[in-house]
Parts: structure tokens; sequence; C-alpha cells
């Protein structure tokens, strides 16, 4: 029987073949939950009886969403954290270890193949190294802890094929949010997506979790990158596709013309090329998140910003995805560069991204920003007004202080490397 | 079940059900003391505990905190009705017992008298004296709704039962 990567993957772990839409209970791999939903899966496992964890080398615990602790009040539900990693004996990444998805795939927490669910909505990003992986709240985390397996609809398949070759300019940000506005928020309900096609087997693994993490912008259960082109500081079985796999949708993009994209207030999936929002001015400029904090995001904003200065009426906020980032970023020069040009560092984290602590715009303020979501209020605050866009668009916007194509700053004739 | 509709549109996400600055908490009263502030701001004075929200497509969108349901639930709402939830929304409202219904189109108005019954899969609109077929529970979450969530759920079975 031919399948999908996610059924195959599914029905490796259920031990019988799964079909689309059927009710199943699935064993996982690893489980992980961030400060904004542990404390209520610890409390939750606890009334559930608590006890032993199901295997405490597969419960990972990470502290992120306000790190460090903006008030007494979380510092407590850090304390809790701490308290229950301990006498559980489970993983636990404290202050400034960085974003869960990318401490997860950074430790090797998550494997190809493998089935692994965070209480955490762009868990999702996992699909870059081709795992089947899903968000859940805490209740359903705290189910996870104590039987090491949830309920599960097998999600039927949406495969996007995407043609041609990305254009100079162009990253893995611009692909996601051009598909995000092309399906729109519920686009992916309740479904899975395979990414495939030659216009992104080149992309390096922080350009596939870019990708995936984004899925759940179209309302993905999962979204799972071809393993073609994938590589991994680990030797890995890759789990492919069938070839006669049957998809709920195939979808096809030729990504040969794409310019740089931009998501526009107040939704993710209000996507236009950059030139229809070009010259909008903005105060804040945000580089991090789950989406786009890594090492070559961080560098991307450096090459535009080498040698120059951020506009005096923008303050540009930089937090890197994990402290392995940041020391790379310190060792290569990157830090520097950015800091020299007027950027402001801030411990490796979620940051402003989810409004929690740390980089709240004011009214009227106008953000641009690196992230994946921009509702009203996400940032913290409805009266602000948040664009999403690459890396290297928010450094070319916070030179500017308007929004801002990168091509156009950009020295054409040197080359970055 | 019964009670008066609030009614709301499309993509109402989780920072328009309760904004994040609001989550870290483990109070439910203090989540339901914020619930729906960016949407409607008069909503807590409004309702009355068993009333319905209402709504259209992709219902609890956006970020994945259980915190949403629980404050609706927190606030006394007995259930949400709409067009199509988000999938982590709807998996944590059967979870923390909160009932979740789907719905295909309609005319039901704001404050109407709404009769609902789950095992039926039946929704009755009281004001306009008109019933509506609405998506049953699979059986898993029916048996989940039924204990009141997942947390008394695994207490009294121990692990999942298919
Ligand atoms: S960086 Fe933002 S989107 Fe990613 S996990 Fe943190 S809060 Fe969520």
């Amino acid at each position: 029987m031919s399948q999908t990567a996610v059924e195959k993957i599914l029905s490796q772990h259920v031990g019988k073949p799964v079909h689309p839409d059927e009710v199943v209970i699935v064993p996982v791999d690893a489980i992980m939950a961030s400060d904004a939903t542990a404390p209520y899966a610890i409390r939750a496992f606890e009334e559930m009886g608590g006890g032993e964890l199901w295997r405490p080398d597969k419960v990972i615990l990470v502290i992120d969403h306000a790190a460090p602790a903006p008030n007494q009040h979380i510092s407590n539900l850090h304390r809790m954290m701490r308290k229950f990693a301990q006498e559980k004996g489970c993983r636990l990444y404290d202050v400034g270890a960085g974003i869960c998805h990318q401490v997860m795939v950074e430790n090797r927490h998550v494997q190809p193949g493998e089935v692994v669910i965070g209480a955490d909505s762009h868990s999702c990003a996992y699909g870059a190294v081709g795992a089947f992986a899903t968000g859940v709240g805490s209740t359903d985390l705290a189910a996870l802890m104590r039987t090491g397996k949830t309920w599960l609809k097998i999600p039927p398949t949406i495969r996007i094929e995407l043609t041609g070759r990305l254009p100079a300019g162009t990253v893995a940000k611009d692909v996601i949010l051009f598909l995000v506005g092309q399906l729109g928020l519920s686009g992916a309900s309740y479904q899975a997506i395979e990414y495939t096609g030659e216009a992104i087997d080149g992309l390096t693994l922080a350009g596939r979790m870019t990708l995936a993490s984004m899925s759940v912008e179209m309302g993905a259960k999962a979204g799972i990158v071809d393993p073609r082109g994938l590589e991994l500081p680990y030797r890995f079985e890759p789990v492919w596709a069938d070839k006669q796999a049957h998809y709920a949708q195939v979808l096809r993009f030729d990504l040969s013309n794409l310019s740089p994209q931009i998501s526009t207030p107040h939704s993710p999936d209000h996507v236009v090329p950059l030139e229809d929002v070009q010259g909008t001015r903005v105060t804040m400029a945000f580089i991090g998140t789950c989406t786009n904090g890594r090492f070559e995001d961080l560098q991307a904003a450096a090459a535009v910003l080498k040698g120059r200065s951020i506009a005096p009426h923008v303050r540009l906020i930089i937090a890197p995805a994990s402290r392995e980032v940041f020391n790379q970023a310190l060792q290569e020069g990157v830090v520097e560069t950015l800091s020299q040009a007027g950027a402001t560092f801030i411990t490796p984290g979620c940051g402003p991204c989810v409004g929690t602590h740390l980089g709240v715009p004011g009214d009227e303020e106008v953000v641009i920003s690196s992230a994946n979501r921009n509702f009203r209020g996400r940032m913290g605050n409805p009266n602000a007004r948040i664009y999403l866009a690459s890396p290297a668009v928010v450094a070319a916007t916070a030179l500017c202080g308007v929004i801002t194509d990168p091509g156009q700053v950009m020295d054409t004739k040197a080359s970055p490397s | 079940m019964k009670g008066k509709v609030h009614l709301y549109g499309d993509h109402v996400d989780t920072d328009q059900i309760i904004p994040g600055a609001y989550t870290k908490t483990l109070d439910v009263d203090e989540l339901a003391s914020h619930v729906f502030e960016y949407l409607d701001t008069d909503f807590r004075t409004r309702m009355t505990s068993g009333d319905f929200v209402v709504a259209g497509e992709d219902f609890g969108c956006g970020s994945s905190r259980e915190q949403a349901p629980l404050a609706l639930k927190a606030a006394g709402v007995a259930a949400v009705v709409a067009s199509s939830f988000a999938r982590i929304f709807y998996r944590n409202a059967i979870n923390i017992g909160l009932p979740v219904v789907e719905i295909g189109p309609h005319d039901i108005e704001n404050g109407s008298e709404l009769e609902i019954d789950l095992e039926a899969g039946a929704l009755t609109d009281r004001t306009a004296q008109r019933t509506y077929p609405v998506t049953k529970i699979p059986a898993v979450m029916l048996d989940i709704l039924r204990e009141g969530g997942l947390v008394p759920y695994l207490k009294k079975h121990g692990d999942y039962q298919l």
C-alpha cells in the first residue's frame, strides 16, 4: 500500500497501516513543553495522579517564553518547572538556552522518522528533519507525560510541489509567506503538508525549519519537508513518501519569479509582494523566533548592516534562537557587526514574539519582525501594527527606517561568503 | 444545555480570546476576567453562565494556549459553536471539558436562545424555532467530555481506552 511520509511514520508507530481520518492512539518518541505550557501540564499531571514520568529522558522542558522572568509571578512558575524536572529526572533547558524548538532540534531530541509532540503550536517545525511533529495543549501533554501516548486523527496530506529555482534575494521565509498568502489561515486545517520540489532541495536545515514552522499558519497539523538534500550532523534513515501515495490535494507553484514577500497587519495570510508596502515607516524591528532566529538569519542581517547604522528613529532588537546560535554569531563577528550598526541583543529565547516580556511596542507603532504571527496584540499591544518578513528585509528596513527591499541597499558587487 | 448566543465572526484567534499577556497564571478566575478583552469589551458584563459562543470559521486559531478554552469555560461559557475550529483549540477544549460543536451554514442571531444536545448531535435555535444538525463528536472525545475532561478521564482509566 502506497503511503505519504506522514502516513508511513504514523503507521510505523501505531504498528499497523493507518488511513486518513481514522482516530488512533499513537506512542510517541519525545515530548516538549515550554514555560508557557509546562506549569499547566505539571498541574494536570499531578491531578491525574502524578507519580513517575513515562520516560524522564524523553520529556524535555524549556524556559524560553518569558526568560529571564519579568516578574515574581513568572519566576515562581519557572521555579515550579525546575523543581518538577529535578524530582522527576527529566531534562530542563533553563533561561538563555534558547527557543524550545531550536533546542529540540540542536540537541537531537527529535530525529527523522520520529513522532514528537510539543505543547506549543510551532512544534510542527520538527518536520524540517522529517519527523511527524505537532502541537498540543498542556492537558494533552500531561497525559503524554503519564502514558507516552496521545489520541490523534490521522491527517490527510497535501503535497506542495515547489518548482523552479529561488531567485537571488529570496529565502525560505519568502517561500513560506507566499504559501501562507496562497492557502490562507485555514487552507490546510486538520491536514499535513509535505513540501517537495527542486526549489527547496538546496535549503539548509535552518531554511527547512523556517518552512516547516509556519505550516501551522495555514492551520496544518504537521508540515514535513522532503528529505532530499537534507544534511544533519549525524547518520539518519530518511522516510520517503511512496511515489504512488494518495494525496488530499497536490498544489504546484513555480517559484522562479518569487520576490521578497511581506505579511501585513493583522493576519499572517495578508501577504503581498514587498514592493506594495515599500516606504511604510517603522519604529521597531525584531529579528528572532523559532521561524527566523538562527545563525544564517543573523548573518543575512549582518550582510545588510555591515559598516552601517540603523535609522535613528528605529530600535532593532535581536533575540538569537539559542545560546549555540549566539555563540556562533559571536565567534564569526556577526554580533559585533550588528551591535555596531545599532542592534540590541537580548536573551536567546522567544523575546518580544509573544508579548509576555521585553520589547512590547507602543500604541500606533509599526513593527517589522522576522516572526511567524502578526495578529492584533501578538507582541503585547493591540494598538501596534506588525509586518512579517525575512531577516534581510527586517535589517534593510531598520537601516532605512521604512520598509525596504534589501536588494536596493546591498552592494551587488560585494558577494557575501 | 440551554443558553443565550454571543455571536462573533471568522478567525477569532486565541489572542482575541485571551491576550498572551494575561496567560501566565494558574488562576482560572483571573483568566476569565480577561476573556475577549480585545474583541468584545462588554462580553463579561453581558454574559450569564450557561451562555454559548457562536462563531464562524477557524475559531481559536493562533497560539496553542490552553488558557483560551479554559478562560471561556471559567467565564461560564457552556459550549462553543463554530463553522470550524483550529485543531489545537478543538483538542484543548475537549481535554479541559468544554464542548465544541461544528455547525454548517446557519442564521443564528446574537442574543437568540439555543439548546444543544451533544449526544444526538442536534442544535435548536429556540428563538427562530429552527433545528440544525451538528457534527457528532467522535467516541474517544465524547468519552473524555463525559468524564469532564482528560484529567478526570485519565485519573479514572489510567490510560487511553479505544
Ligand atoms: S519564538 Fe514565538 S512562535 Fe516560536 S515558540 Fe517562541 S513564542 Fe512561539
